[in-house]
């Protein structure tokens, strides 16, 4: 089987190429934090970051990652200290069973590199493709929202 | 393979829920009580009626003679001053976790942190039914807080012992007793050293009245939320075990269809993949879930189904099939007052309409997940189920095995909505596990979720009431086909009534899901009350309260009319107002819905919702909110687009992209107003604010457009003015 290497939340991982990004991270890696909602790239549980850009790890071949930076839900906080959306979702108590709670906070990221103030309107269609079954949408725009203003109030 | 595979497990709406078959061998004594626990003190609710120890609890027979009967729930404070409760009841984003914690804090005084919960673990729990039905804090909260506050005077009677003081003389705080002039002070862990101490508390013990709650009625942030916002919680479909296979099934081309030929050696010539074909089962176990799914696509099975009645007909086939067999249990299927013909015929006004409702599915966003392990004969499962209990008992049966020799497990779940009671992830592990000699896990893919699991149940409503000129409704006939009992009593005052829940063949799976027939059965009862108003030309909120007496109803919906500015002037064209309310497992509810209709292109825009709910003392104002937020957000799936569209057997839109739940762009501004009565006990909060939403939003088109919608979902393709 076709061995491959892949740059995992700061380090460099050999795995097995046979699958789908998801797979890999949750079989083969152990990452767990990236969830499994759809396979169809319509509810963005499995949302990761490839080069800072938000995608759907359950679209995207594991071979199509070679070479490029990825960040899991696990690689975002640094040691201890908890990214700014991380601790803006603790804040707002923006979950309930908390599935989709990593793959949000992913998406959210994305936007917040591209975007650093973005309007509610803005960050509706961002999340669009993030489905929450819980019905916690209003506290997760809360939580991008208050996470953006406590990156501009820090000078990040 | 010769044993027996007993797959299907019937479900029916309502009846689900009732079936209480309190199955807890206890067997261990007091001493491995504390073998098993460690040296402190050990609390333990006991239930005084089977009722109530059924709803519950109901440790039966324990073996040492200082054990009570019937268990409820049980709490150790151990040498290390760490609180661990017991609870049979499971955490799937409702946050009883947190709520739980919060209750054993206020009556024990001792930090949020130094509480940990087991919950939904069949070896270490007391036996419970299952989380749903809110009953989790009319119930669980109560004994918890029971067996708390026993605990802490139990704390206080050793200080005053040690002391030789009165222990009125004492208080306990902080996880300490310290006498009232502050001279000594002692930490619960130091007094209970060394100590096998225990007690049973009855169930009727007095408790602090929310006036003077402190922890509880706080809003506290979810216990462990830090494991969330990192993904380091296990769901279900994250647990691993070492050498674990993953499994995959290979499903019936439709449903009820039997095997008529199987060919699965392309698959066994696969090394490392192990094939079960056992009766109607055929399934694989493989490395990984490639392999495991590339297996599974090599095995080729026929099968063969008769024709079964799909979504075109349904409403039809549910009026021709009913059948009345077997009432639910518990549950009162018909509500009759006064005589109905006579007022009938004596009425002013008569109105007769039929409303319906069509199968949704749960769409959790977990998909079903179980991971299953063998160790000689015993069994030992973990998966996201709200009836852990009753899971043990699928797979005692399946396996014909004794229930003590199986374990289950709960992690905390991607949430339920009522659409996780059953065991059949738990068993195809369990089987391939058995075969492979190995762990496996078995995750359903979204579309098997939309497919296998079960489905909230159609149904068919018809309404006829009479109504005097002045708008005093005097006769009221209700018929629900299928769909449910729950919530089908008129909380209007109506002298002459006739209400029924009729049973009928079902062409689906169907099963609980949150809230229960009462989502239905308020939005006929609720949309029909607003075309009565209609009939007589009065204002649909004053027509309500006309016919209305209970009190806490027409509290709700006085503060939702005054929260909504009910009654203003209509500011836009295509703007419409809609009210709807009722009451539901203790709960009230009143929302008021504002909706903007583009009358060209048919588009219904929800501007906003307000709904006001109480449910006497609350426990955490903050999850409380969420529930009512999201329970608003998951009704306007139900109520705007949501069905199952089903075939001949098959589901035509059983993926993520052909089935639309509500995503950010849906979500209208919500806002939720909490009644507190602190001098009522605390009911569950999980379902009954979902109820008005429908009606609610139904209503608001007709005041926009004249056009009365009587099925929900209520506009999956706009809406049509013509
Ligand atoms: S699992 Fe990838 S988008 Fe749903
Ligand atoms: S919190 Fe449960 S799916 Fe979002």
């Amino acid at each position: 089987m076709a061995k491959i290497q892949l740059q995992v939340n700061g380090s460099s991982i050999t795995v097995e190429a046979e699958a789908t990004l998801l797979s890999v991270l949750r079989e083969q890696l152990e990452l767990t934090g990236t969830k499994y909602g759809c396979g169809e790239g319509q509810c963005g549980a499995c949302t990761v970051l490839i080069d800072g850009r938000a995608r759907r790890s359950c679209q995207t071949p594991a071979s199509a990652a070679v070479n490029k930076k990825i960040t899991t839900i696990e690689g975002l906080a640094q040691g201890e200290h908890l990214h700014p959306l991380q601790e803006a979702f603790l804040a707002e108590g923006a979950m309930q069973c908390a599935y989709c709670t990593s793959g949000m906070i992913m998406s959210a990221a994305s936007l917040l590199s591209s975007n650093a103030n973005p309007s509610e309107a803005e960050i509706v269609r961002h999340m669009d493709g993030n489905i929450c079954r819980c019905g916690t949408h209003p506290r997760i725009v809360a939580a991008i929202r208050r996470a953006a203003n406590a990156a501009k109030e820090s000078g990040r | 393979m010769s044993e027996r595979y007993e797959f299907e497990m019937p479900l029916e709406p309502e009846r689900y829920e009732l079936t209480a078959p309190p199955a807890y061998h206890f067997e261990l004594d007091r001493r491995d009580w504390f073998k098993f626990l460690g040296a402190g003190l050990l609390v333990v609710c006991v239930m005084k009626n089977v009722k109530a120890a059924q709803e519950t609890g109901g440790a039966k027979k324990p073996a040492g003679e200082a054990l009570p009967e019937e268990i409820g729930a049980w709490l150790h404070l151990g040498e290390d001053g760490i609180v661990t409760v017991y609870t049979g009841k499971v955490e799937m984003g409702q946050n009883i976790r947190t709520s739980l914690s919060q209750a054993v804090a206020e009556e024990l005084h001792v930090a949020m942190g130094k509480i940990r919960m087991v919950m939904g673990d069949t070896q270490l729990t007391p036996f419970d039914r299952g989380t749903f039905g809110s009953l989790t804090t009319p119930t669980m909260n109560r004994q918890l807080r029971k067996v708390a506050a026993a605990a802490r005077n139990l704390l206080v009677e050793l200080a005053a012992t040690q002391w030789k003081v009165e222990r009125k003389d004492l208080v306990a705080a902080d996880g300490r007793v310290s006498d009232a002039a502050g001279k000594r002070s002692v930490e619960y862990a130091a007094l209970v050293k060394g100590q096998q101490l225990t007690q049973a508390v009855p169930a009727d013990e007095t408790l602090a009245p929310a006036a003077q709650w402190k922890v509880a009625g706080q809003p506290l942030p979810k216990v462990d939320g830090r494991d969330f916002v990192t993904g380091k919680h296990k769901y279900p479909s994250d647990q691993k075990l070492p050498e674990m296979l993953y499994g995959k099934i290979v499903r019936p081309s439709a449903f009820n269809a039997t095997l008529v030929s199987v060919d699965t050696s392309e698959a066994e010539k696969m090394p490392g993949v192990t094939v079960v074909h056992d009766g109607n089962f055929i399934g694989v176990a493989a490395a990984s879930s490639v392999l495991a799914a590339r297996a599974a696509a090599l095995i080729k099975a026929e099968w063969k189904a008769e024709p079964q009645p799909g979504q075109k007909e349904v409403f039809e086939y549910l009026k021709k099939n009913v059948t009345n067999a077997g009432e639910p249990v518990g549950l009162a299927t018909h509500h009759d007052a006064g005589s109905v013909e006579p007022a009938m015929a004596a009425a002013d006004h008569r109105l007769a309409q039929t409303y319906t409702v069509q199968y949704i599915a749960h769409t959790p966003l977990e998909p079903r997940a179980a991971l299953a392990e063998w160790n000689g004969d015993h069994l030992t499962v973990w998966t996201g189920t709200q009836r852990p209990f009753g899971v043990r008992s699928e797979l005692a049966a399946a396996f014909h095995m004794p229930e003590d020799h199986v374990r289950v497990l709960m992690p905390d779940t991607g949430s339920g909505y009522g659409g996780k009671h059953t065991g059949e992830t738990a068993i195809e592990a369990a089987r391939l596990a058995r075969a492979a000699k190995k762990p496996v896990k078995v995750t359903w893919t979204r579309e098997e979720e939309f497919t296998w699991a079960y489905f909230r149940p159609a149904g068919v409503i018809e309404v006829a009431s009479g109504m005097l000129k002045d708008g005093t409704i005097t006769a009221w006939e209700f018929h629900n086909y299928n769909s449910g009992a729950s919530g089908f009593e008129t909380p209007y005052d109506v002298a002459n009534q006739r209400i029924a829940f009729h049973a009928t063949k079902a062409p689906l799976r169907q099963g609980s899901y949150r809230g229960l027939a009462a989502t239905a059965n308020h939005f006929a009862r609720e949309t029909h009350m607003d075309e009565l108003a209609h009939v007589v030309k009065m204002e649909p909120l004053e027509f309500r309260m006309k016919n209305l007496k209970d009190e806490r109803l027409r509290a709700v919906y006085q503060a939702a009319a005054k929260k909504f500015g009910w009654g203003r002037a209509k500011s836009a064209a295509g703007q419409g107002f809609g009210v709807a309310g009722g009451y539901e497992k203790g709960g009230y509810v009143a929302t008021c819905v504002e909706v903007a209709v583009d009358r060209g292109t048919g588009e219904v825009k929800i501007a906003r919702v307000v709904t006001v709910f109480e449910c006497g003392a609350i426990v955490n104002p903050d999850g409380l909110r969420n529930q009512i937020e999201g329970a608003n957000i998951m009704a306007l799936g139900g109520a705007l687009f949501e069905a199952v569209e089903f075939e001949n057997g098959r589901i035509l839109n059983g993926l993520m992209s052909l089935y639309r739940v509500p995503r950010f762009r849906d979500i209208p501004p919500i806002e939720s107003v909490m009644l507190e009565r602190k001098d009522l006990p605390s009911m569950g909060a999980g379902e009954t604010p979902l109820m008005g939403v429908a009606p609610a939003i139904g209503n608001a088109i007709f005041d926009a457009t004249g056009v009365r919608l009587r099925g929900l979902p209520l506009i999956p393709n706009g809406l049509k003015i013509s």
